[in-house]
């Protein structure tokens, strides 16, 4: 049963119109946060997007978000559909859709794993990923400095230098090519 | 005077217990994470040195070494791939004495196929502490020498040397079956010179490299010497 506002979602979304990126021809919809499941349970339901093929986010560090995208396909229309949801970076949790798709759950732990999003009832959502016994903040936060990290846990092997490419092109390699670079 | 004494005698003592403690710390292999009923299964004992055979004996046995390597089938990162052409007949390993075996127990050689994550690098360890000796490692691919093109990575270690020891690099990325042939040859070269001590170095500096393998992975749930 839908409640009252998630009609109300469900008829603004069917207004309105997604936007397609003109790079990619793949369409792209920016839903609110509490409304964005009540809105994939309808593409799936409803609308035919029937498959999930991936669910990531991305670090906004300068807005201070994180964008969930969650990608739909629909078989019949061979067509994908973005779903974008904007969440604040701190404190985040969100609505889980592993009931949609069993597989969301893996995605799901993955993005607990590397941005520290919380999905609270989502399954083995606190089983390592990849990292194993990881301590500090998630390393797919653009806060998290990976060169400064490596440095100081592993070992580095003295002697990497790094060049200058076009001064070290002009010397060693292309002199003539150098210019353009 | 006697009070004196006293003091002095007991400041020995503790000194005496502690020293013992440290050494009984030392010596303890923890297998903390393990469950009572589970520990049985590993050996607590401390792995020991295998002192080479003298003149003659041991230049034969190094000789007869060499003639058979028996590679793990682990492939640890990208480099494996270089593996798989090695057995077809275009380059065709066994007719160098190499071939592929299944498990820890049954191989000699184990190569390190390029960058290893802290996740992998915890089933190296096992493998390598599991393979009988005489055993040898060979480092495939720049990130086994110094992190390759995942240097900066928050995951991959930038030296496996570090974490075992290593008797022959290969450097490229990737380098070519014929490099791994060479270093296979470079190997045995090696070995006939009885200059492939690695096992023996890892049990001679067990304490530094158990530090450094537990400076990175932090969920340490096995003992510390498995075999």
């Amino acid at each position: 049963m839908a409640t009252e506002r998630q009609e109300r979602t469900i008829q603004e979304v069917k207004d309105s119109d997604p936007v397609c990126d003109a790079q990619t021809g793949l369409k792209f919809v920016h839903v609110e946060a509490d409304q964005a499941v009540a809105y994939i349970t309808r593409l799936r339901d409803v609308q035919g997007y029937t498959h999930l093929v991936f669910f990531t986010a991305i670090d906004y560090i300068e807005d201070s978000i994180f964008r969930l995208t969650y990608m739909v396909h629909n078989y019949a229309s061979r067509q994908d559909l973005g779903v974008q949801v904007d969440i604040p970076r701190h404190g985040t949790t969100m609505e889980s859709i592993h009931h949609l798709w069993p597989h969301a759950a893996t995605y799901q732990r993955e993005l607990k794993e590397m941005f520290g999003i919380d999905f609270p009832g989502s399954p083995g959502l606190d089983d390592s990923f990849i990292l194993e016994g990881w301590t500090g903040i998630p390393p797919m936060r653009r806060e998290f400095d990976t060169k400064l990290y490596s440095e100081q846990t592993y070992f580095p092997r003295p002697g990497r230098v790094t060049h200058d490419t076009t001064a070290y092109m002009k010397e060693k390699l292309y002199p003539s090519e150098a210019e353009t670079w | 005077m006697k009070e004196s004494n006293m003091d002095g005698l007991q400041t020995t003592a503790t000194e005496t217990e502690q020293q013992l403690e440290d050494m009984a710390k030392e010596m303890r292999l923890a297998n903390d994470g393990l469950l009572e009923q589970d520990k049985g299964y590993f050996c607590d004992v401390r792995p020991h040195r295998v002192e080479p055979y003298k003149g003659i004996m041991e230049s034969f046995a190094n000789w007869a070494r060499s003639q058979s390597l028996w590679i793990l089938g682990f492939g640890t990162g990208c480099g494996a791939i270089e593996l798989r052409p090695l057995m077809t007949s275009r380059f065709d390993m066994y007719r160098y004495g190499i071939q592929a075996r299944p498990t820890p127990r049954q191989s000699c050689v184990f190569i390190i196929g390029g960058y290893a994550s802290v996740k992998t690098l915890k089933r190296i360890v096992r493998s390598y502490e599991q393979m009988q000796g005489p055993k040898f490692v060979l480092g495939l691919g720049s990130c086994t020498v110094n992190g390759g093109m995942y240097w900066d990575s928050y995951n991959t270690i930038n030296r496996i040397d570090q974490y075992i020891p290593v008797d022959v690099y290969i450097a490229g990325c990737m380098p070519r079956p014929e490099a791994l042939l060479g270093g296979f040859i470079k190997l045995k070269q090696m070995i006939r010179e009885g200059k492939c001590e690695g096992m023996n170095k890892y049990i001679d500096d067990f304490d530094w490299y158990k530090a450094n393998q537990k400076q990175i992975i932090h969920d340490w749930n096995m003992p510390d010497y498995n075999w």
